[in-house]
């Protein structure tokens, strides 16, 4: 609750929450909200290419469907696109990231050593590879996204692990006997954390546009689905007549992955003290 | 950094022979007939045991050999090599342009905290980085190019480029004193290199700036300035060297964001660079090409991380 308080208090960071807050609902109540929810996968021929005005408020598409309304279906897309691959990303690189940290021997020198080679590439090239091998679909996106993601969470964990792994509280835990799991799990994580959250925030900004880019490059879900990225491909047919047709995702995208970086730029400053570089932000 | 490209290599091999259920299929196409997909199968040794292909691919790639690209049936080593200075053209020029105009911006910002200056560039670095960079180089796209017409839409040059000598449009131009290849060359570089130039300045201004006010507040600062050494020369000098070593560090992962962003940049402004050759050879399941773009990419980018270990030692007494 205090850290709801203190992060209310910071104006960009509540900017941030509001975004995510809003994005969700719109998700959420899609259809709704839609002004033309059947535009989502039929065809309206006769409307195609309409710009915005009181019928269509963001305009229509190539094959006359409501932008606005894509728009909103569409987030759900990102969102599930974005929550399953973050999820999957933390499931795997945290545990990874504790077990490097906490032992030093050969697993954890192994451990670090396969996430470092997956951080030798940028993430969108190997996704990039990985996506074209399994084809167009959501849940190959996905399965790219976490493949690729997970050693940001391994490096991170490993590396506060590692520090706090001389602290005085983790060695009385380990004197008094217990066991490794224990104070991996109920000493070591909690300290951690509010770095992972912060982290994961930051992150899904990140996956939200590398899985735009994606979709752009038509490695996304394959149409009709509404997808942000596939749709601004699509209307490159139609510049420069068309702007709105690439206006709208594009600003759909720049305010969600906005809206998750300041609010983990928020997050930061409230949770992690330490990371508070002088205000670095202008706080 | 020979295990790291070894676990490269080992990945890419992984996602181009182990995922794929038939990789002589997906070479072949959905309707290709079977006796086509056989004699692929045949012809790339995918009918012989996995370490065995291993094996043969780590030799092959070792020696330089990364296949033949299944769309141009040219060695695909060659093409990479003959499409490079493009893309190195193309951010090197972002990367100059993000630090020129980047660590002056983050300086002033931190200098002058809270005014409207710091919030100007605070709006422009948070949505800097919030763009998604084949949109915004769309956006570009039809404000200069479609809209005012001040810029070419597409392309690296018109007509031909200037003989080679580096690969590099404009120093070439230069070199050969055609002022006129080297204005078109210039013009057309613009929009991609401002595409790319943003996320990496807002990365380098938000460094720069969280490095300077860090800087400020320690004691050799405090005491320069009771020694009365003029304040211009405590920031630009003792604050700004100090402060760039938090900046210089992310050069490696900027650098990795340009690679990645020449991607779809690229395709956008159909530049004939690496990122483009990577786009049409995933549009044409080509997977010799594709799976030797990533490890390209990804010795590229081992070598600039090596560079930056050696530029901050350099810079940084502490680190050596």
């Amino acid at each position: 609750m205090k850290t709801l308080r203190r992060l209310m208090r910071d104006r960009s960071a509540l900017l941030g929450l509001v975004i995510v807050a809003v994005l969700v609902l719109a998700a959420l109540f899609a259809y709704p909200l839609a002004t033309f929810p059947q535009d989502v996968t039929s065809y309206d021929p006769p409307h195609r290419l309409l710009p915005p005005g009181a019928t269509y408020w963001l305009g229509t598409d190539r094959m006359g469907g409501d932008i606005y309304s894509r728009l909103l279906f569409g987030a759900r897309i990102t969102i599930m696109i974005a929550v399953v691959a973050t999820t999957f990303a933390v499931l795997i690189g945290v545990p990874v990231g504790l077990v490097a940290g906490y032992y030093t021997n050969r697993v954890s020198d192994l451990l670090m050593r396969i996430s470092d080679v997956f951080l030798a590439v940028p993430q969108i090239v190997l996704a990039i590879a990985i996506a074209q091998t399994l084809g167009p679909a959501i849940q190959n996106v996905i399965l790219a996204l976490s493949i690729t993601y997970w050693p940001f969470w391994a490096r991170l964990v490993y590396a506060e692990t590692r520090s706090l792994r001389n602290e005085v509280f983790i060695e009385a835990a380990v004197a008094l006997g217990a066991s490794p799991l224990r104070v991996m799990a109920l000493h070591v994580l909690p300290s951690i954390a509010s770095s992972v959250i912060v982290r994961t925030t930051i992150g899904m900004g990140g996956t939200i546009l590398v899985a735009a880019a994606l979709g752009f490059l038509g490695l996304g879900p394959p149409p009709p689905t509404p997808e942000w990225g596939r749709m601004i491909a699509e209307s490159r047919a139609f510049l420069p007549q068309a702007w709105w047709y690439a206006a709208a995702p594009g600003v759909a995208i720049l305010l969600v992955v906005m809206g998750f970086n300041l609010l983990g730029d928020g997050l930061r400053d409230v949770l992690d003290p330490r990371l508070r570089r002088g205000g670095a932000d202008g706080r | 950094m020979p295990p790291t490209l070894f676990g490269l290599v080992l990945i890419v091999f992984a996602v181009s022979h182990v995922v794929p259920s038939d990789p002589a299929r997906v070479m072949a196409g959905e309707n290709a007939p079977a006796e086509q997909v056989a004699a692929l199968r045949h012809q790339y040794g995918l009918d012989l045991p996995l370490p065995y292909q291993f094996v043969r691919y780590v030799r092959d790639v070792a020696s330089g050999n990364m296949g033949t690209s299944l769309f141009t049936q040219r060695p695909v080593a060659e093409d990479l090599w003959a499409r490079l200075p493009a893309t190195l053209e193309l951010a090197l020029y972002a990367i100059v342009f993000a630090v020129v105009f980047g660590v002056p911006l983050g300086v002033v910002a931190a200098l002058r905290r809270n005014s409207w200056l710091d919030h100007v560039v605070r709006i422009v670095t948070v949505s800097g980085l919030a763009m998604a960079a084949f949109w915004l180089a769309i956006l570009l796209q039809l404000l200069f190019s479609m809209w005012l017409g001040l810029t070419p839409v597409q392309g690296r040059i018109d007509g031909w480029g200037p003989d080679p000598i580096t690969g590099f449009y404009t120093i070439d131009a230069v070199l050969r004193g055609d002022w006129e290849t080297l204005g078109g060359a210039l013009r057309h570089l613009a929009l991609p290199v401002a595409t790319l130039a943003l996320p990496a300045m807002a990365t380098i201004v938000r460094f720069t700036r969280a490095g300077v006010l860090n800087v400020m507040s320690s004691n050799f600062v405090f005491y320069q300035g009771a020694m009365g050494i003029p304040r211009r020369r405590v920031v630009w000098k003792y604050i700004l060297r100090s402060a760039l070593i938090g900046t210089l560090t992310q050069i490696g992962l900027i650098f990795g964001n340009l690679i990645a962003g020449a991607v779809v940049v690229e395709t956008v402004f159909d530049w004939p660079g690496l990122g483009s050759f990577a786009v049409s050879s995933i549009l044409q399941s080509d997977y010799n090409a594709i799976m030797s773009f990533t490890l390209f990419v990804g010795v590229v980018f081992i070598l600039v991380n090596l560079l930056v270990d050696i530029a901050q030692a350099v810079l940084d007494p502490r680190s050596r």
